[in-house]
């Protein structure tokens, strides 16, 4: 690629970035170099889709915590961008264990010492766990 | 070199990236193409069974911590690297090192360092970073993919050296000890390029090297056949932000190693490796090309057979140019 087509698209969304990477382009005596560059389209439609389909996916599991269908930790796993098998591994459980606790039923049983470990998993507090999706129940 | 000041230079990927700056501080000129061919970084493998948040796993980059230790064997540095079970060992370690005045190379997951713009970070594990000393509870951090040096908070540092997830870093540190009087670049770069060539060329099942990208072509061509239009788009998105987002890259992986090829070609006074170099970079914008029209198709959600055959053509062409590229480059003699 020639340094004069090193694209400089910068990112417009909400979640921007402001670092400008380095790319390797020819110039015109032919030869390699680092070239700093804002962005590129197809890296920000990528990107953008993909927060796009990670919000849409949270409104839907926070819809159902608050409708009482899921619990908490739920909605934070995907807030945290994880799956059932990353936070297993975090909590020192199994797939299916996690699983369960998806179940208000079994999340309103759990342990302190559990919920804390799912606090300190997502990086907010026992109380933010417990009543998320409270308030808003009818 | 313990009262040294650390300078940092940002590079395109992380740890060819790291290696260049590590080495430098340690007196060593090697630039960060030289660092990627030596260590063979250029890779490729596509595993359709192994699940990455939620879509088949790629990865364009030979495994972490490889590119380092290829490059110390190759030029006689004595490299030190270490794993970790327990977290508090871990930063003792990297402390006592710090206190030497040594920068320290590592592993973390892009998601706990809250340093890189939040839209980047996921949960990927294998980024390379520095860290070149401690002030109060922060750590000094030099991350080749930025413009200027940062710094961590010990918890979020301790977070990243132990995330869990595929592959787990576990604490994983390394940092020059010893460097040579003298190296042999030419047997050095010779090394890269066989070995590059080997890995790419020679494994015998699907999944890895330039058989590779022939899968994921097949299996492009079948997303929308098998797949929700949502999933479909989901998985290609997937391909071309390992492709092309922080750390890895594609084409930018092609032009890492064209830039190689031709330093290579020039201090070893090589013609050859300078034509290969060249040819490279036109593969390398085929890639563009790939991830530009894969773009589009999902800015357009479009799931028509017709455009995933097209983007499946598109990546075979790639694989075959680099096929016939690879093959060549591999009989050279230098």
């Amino acid at each position: 690629m020639d340094i004069k087509d090193v694209p400089q698209d910068k990112r417009d969304t909400t979640h921007a970035s402001d670092i400008k990477k380095l790319m390797y382009a020819v110039g015109k005596d032919g030869q390699y170099t680092g070239v700093n560059y804002e962005g590129w389209e197809p890296e920000n439609i990528v990107l953008e889709q993909t927060w796009e389909d990670i919000d849409e996916n949270l409104n839907k599991v926070k819809a159902q915590v608050t409708a009482g269908e899921l619990s908490p930790i739920a909605y934070f796993m995907h807030k945290s961008l994880m799956d059932t098998t990353l936070l297993a591994s975090y909590a020192g459980k199994w797939k299916w264990q996690v699983k369960r606790h998806f179940k208000p039923s079994v999340f309103n049983s759990l342990s302190t010492g559990m919920l804390e470990k799912y606090a300190r998993i997502f990086n907010i507090t026992v109380d933010e766990l417990m009543n998320f999706g409270k308030e808003n129940r009818s | 070199m313990s009262n040294k000041e650390y300078k940092h230079f940002q590079h395109a990927h992380c740890e060819s990236g790291v290696s260049s700056n590590l080495l430098r501080h340690a007196g060593i000129e090697l630039s960060e193409p030289m660092a990627f061919g030596i260590g063979a970084g250029l890779f490729f493998g596509h595993l359709p069974f192994l699940k990455i948040n939620g879509a088949p796993g790629t990865t364009y980059r030979i495994w972490p911590g490889a590119i380092v230790k290829r490059v110390a064997s190759r030029l006689n540095i004595k490299i030190h690297s270490e794993r970790f079970r327990d977290p508090a060992k871990a930063m003792k370690a990297l402390d006592d090192v710090l206190a030497q005045g040594k920068p320290v190379g590592m592993l973390g997951s892009v998601f706990y360092l809250p340093y890189l713009p939040e839209a980047f970070r996921f949960h990927f594990n294998a980024h390379n970073f520095v860290a070149y000393g401690k002030k109060g509870r922060d750590y000094l951090i030099s991350d080749p993919v930025m413009e200027i040096v940062t710094k961590i908070a010990l918890e979020d540092l301790v977070k990243a050296r132990f995330a869990k997830g595929t592959p787990e870093p576990k604490g994983f540190m390394y940092y020059v000890t010893e460097t040579p009087k003298e190296m042999d670049m030419r047997k050095a770069i010779e090394k890269g390029i066989k070995q590059m060539c080997y890995f790419m060329m020679a494994p015998p099942i699907p999944w890895f090297g330039n058989k590779g990208i022939f899968l994921l072509a097949k299996q492009i061509k079948n997303y929308p056949k098998k797949l929700e239009p949502r999933r479909a788009s989901l998985y290609l998105g997937n391909v071309i932000r390992m492709q092309e987002e922080i750390g890895t890259g594609g084409a930018g992986f092609r032009y890492l190693y064209a830039a190689f090829l031709q330093e290579a070609g020039q201090l070893l006074k090589n013609e050859e490796l300078l034509k290969f170099s060249e040819e490279l970079t036109k593969i390398g914008d085929n890639w563009r090309n790939f991830a530009y029209r894969a773009a589009r198709i999902m800015k357009d959600r479009k799931s028509e057979l017709v455009s995933f055959d097209e983007l499946s053509d598109m990546l075979k062409q790639c694989g075959t140019d680099e096929k016939a590229l690879f093959l060549r480059l591999q009989k050279i003699k230098l």
